[in-house]
């Protein structure tokens, strides 16, 4: 019989109440947790898919719209940049690396987007099976898509108008899977990706062209060519100074740089981020207040327990030191399963923003900051038993004997 | 053994309880007989080194206890007390094999599972060792009690009102227990108590008379016996 054990048996003694005030404290530190990491995962999620990409040219318009369309595949674009001056902008001095991307149809709510080999290489993606697109109206399938449609190299099929799905199918216009990406917990593993070239077949056969094309018809056609969104990576840092300021002034498109963007971004998303840390706090604030309340009763109805301990000669040090116990196994415990809980709520989490082809979420990668949580948990609990056990300390044992 | 000499003790706020000279050697019988609210439990709270005299000298099993620190005290007490109050404070917490390992608890040292074994044999309530206290009788619950004062083999033991309540069957077995208890480890026994079933049943004891008048009437015969 040790301290750490009688007051494990303690804590129990009075299950009930053990088990409310376990309950509070680990809501308490369940939600802080869970505020934690998903504002972590939100970070991650936004630094993965943004690495490497200095500046977002497309159409004018929200430059936030822009970087989450043409970055995350969350938002609809502004709007299409003609192909010439996406071509000018690839031969300018300060772009290192220019990547295209044509959107405008979907499969089952996954977006098909009309790009190069550089965006599957950007990545640093692994095809899975199969292999990257050859010819015009090959697809690869990101993980995601390939889970959850079930499609297979080999398979065929047809994408519909407009990214959210339900508009009017490409029926003449079938794709093939090519091959599938191993996944990589970034944007591609919910995208279908083609060549830029399968895009622009599709919607040019749309507009019901059944006699071959002659040369004069073809230039036209070409010179009409649209993609949706260049991803620039620049030779310089100094780059980011003049570049966005040449291609908002200097042409007809809009450059946004995602950094600026998603910081203005998180700022927002960061009221939300404080109201629900707030809110823990103050979960925790009722947990503390529980745990002091809880001890604060041992203490009375154990006074005849305390007493006898210091009768049977344990020092006064001992006495206070088992209430204190009772509250450190209180919030080692609380810890626990606050973490267990929170990581449990951010896989929830995770996937129903996989249900909505939304950011992907790494439920169950743990973060320093989380260290802290025990921390916080046992300085919240002892400050809560200082008190009773103070008065476990004090206790007047001749008063217990009958003492008058 | 036990000594005092102009033992006094001021209750905070309260009236001042002066005691008499008493002296019991080692392995002696001592009765402090008197009205409950005369001073008696204080006097055993003095003796346990519970309370500190406002005056006086006493030395307990040996050991005089005004030089002692607080944190010496308790150790000592620990050792060389065991203590049965008149409400018996058995954890509910723990079973009756644990309220006795919790002596070892408080004293700081090793469980000695044997000694614990050994004590609730010679106490006959070996059998109950897993119950917990609240599922057993008067009588069983004060032998547990008493397991647990004499666990570590005291020198001196301190029992408040141990036959209050109990039928006259039942209060001569408790004061043999607690005589074969104490010769058992050749400790002084103390008892404090009112019933006149004690005095009569332990004729060869010595005597403190406690009145309610807040004043200690020293006992003629508690100076002749013996």
């Amino acid at each position: 019989m040790n301290i750490i054990s009688l007051s494990w048996r303690y804590l129990w003694s009075r299950p009930l109440a053990g088990a409310l005030n376990l309950l509070l404290m680990t809501l308490g530190l369940t939600s802080i947790t869970f505020v934690l990491l998903a504002s972590h995962q939100l970070e991650r999620a936004f630094e993965r898919d943004l690495a490497g990409i200095d500046v977002v040219v497309g159409a004018k318009g929200s430059p936030l719209q822009l970087i989450l369309a043409g970055v995350f595949h969350i938002d609809v674009p502004p709007g299409n940049i003609p192909l010439a001056e996406v071509k000018a902008l690839a031969e300018h001095p300060q772009v290192a690396q220019l990547i295209p991307l044509s959107l405008g149809d979907s499969f089952r709510g996954f977006r098909v987007v009309g790009t190069t080999a550089d965006y599957v290489a950007h990545y640093q993606a692994k095809l899975a099976r199969g292999a990257l697109w050859a010819v015009p109206m090959q697809a690869v399938l990101g993980a995601q898509v390939a889970a959850t449609t079930g499609l297979n190299i080999g398979d065929r099929f047809t994408g519909a108008h407009g990214l959210d799905g339900g508009g009017d199918s490409h029926e003449q216009t079938p794709y093939t899977v090519a091959g599938v990406l191993a996944p990589c917990a970034c944007v591609l593993d919910r995208l279908i990706l083609t060549a830029t070239e399968s895009v622009w077949k599709v919607h040019e056969d749309m507009h019901g062209t059944d006699t071959p094309l002659d040369a004069e018809d073809q230039a036209a056609l070409e010179a009409e060519r649209q993609v949706t969104i260049a991803l620039i990576r620049y030779k310089t840092p100094l780059a980011a100074v003049t570049f966005p300021r040449y291609v908002n002034s200097g042409t007809g498109m809009q450059a946004a740089a995602p950094a600026v963007e998603i910081t203005r971004l998180l700022g927002m998303v960061g009221v939300g981020t404080r109201v629900l840390q707030g809110f823990g706090v103050v979960l925790l604030l009722t947990a503390a207040l529980g745990v002091f309340i809880a001890l604060w009763s041992a203490v009375r109805e154990r006074r005849a327990d305390l007493a006898m301990l210091r009768m049977l000669g344990a020092p006064p040090a001992k006495v206070g030191a088992l209430l204190l116990c009772e509250a450190l196994w209180l919030a080692l415990l609380a810890s626990a399963l606050g973490l267990l809980g929170a990581h449990g709520l951010t896989a929830v989490a995770g996937w129903l923003l996989q249900g909505e082809k939304s950011l992907a979420v790494d439920a169950w990668q743990w973060v320093p900051i989380e260290a802290w949580v025990p921390v916080g948990a046992v300085a919240v609990a002892g400050l809560a038993a200082a008190l009773p056990a103070w008065a476990a300390y004090r206790v007047d044992v001749a008063r217990l004997l009958n003492v008058r | 053994m036990i000594e005092t000499f102009d033992l006094a003790f001021q209750h905070p706020g309260g009236p001042s309880l002066r005691f008499p000279d008493v002296s019991v050697p080692q392995g002696g019988t001592l009765l402090l007989q008197g009205p409950s609210g005369s001073g008696k439990s204080t006097w055993l709270a003095l003796a346990a080194g519970l309370l500190r005299p406002s005056q006086g000298e006493i030395i307990v099993a040996g050991q005089p206890l005004h030089p002692l620190g607080a944190r010496a005290l308790d150790a000592w007490r620990a050792g060389a007390i065991g203590l049965l109050p008149q409400k018996l404070y058995l954890s509910e917490a723990l079973t009756v094999a644990g309220n006795l390992e919790l002596a070892y608890f408080a004293a700081g040292l090793p469980v000695d599972d044997a000694a614990v074994a050994r004590t609730l044999e010679a106490l006959g309530v070996a059998d109950l060792a897993h119950r917990k206290p609240a599922q057993l009788s008067g009588g069983q619950a004060q032998r547990v009690a008493l397991a647990r004062a004499v666990l570590r083999e005291p020198q001196v033991i301190l029992a408040d009102e141990p036959t209050a309540s109990l039928d006259d069957a039942a209060c001569e077995a408790a004061l043999a227990l607690l005589g074969a208890s104490a010769s058992g480890c050749g400790a002084t026994l103390v008892i404090a108590t009112h019933d006149r079933r004690v005095s009569e049943a332990l004729p060869q004891a010595r005597r403190l008379l406690f009145s309610n008048q807040m004043a200690v009437i020293p006992s003629p015969i508690g100076h002749e016996a013996l």
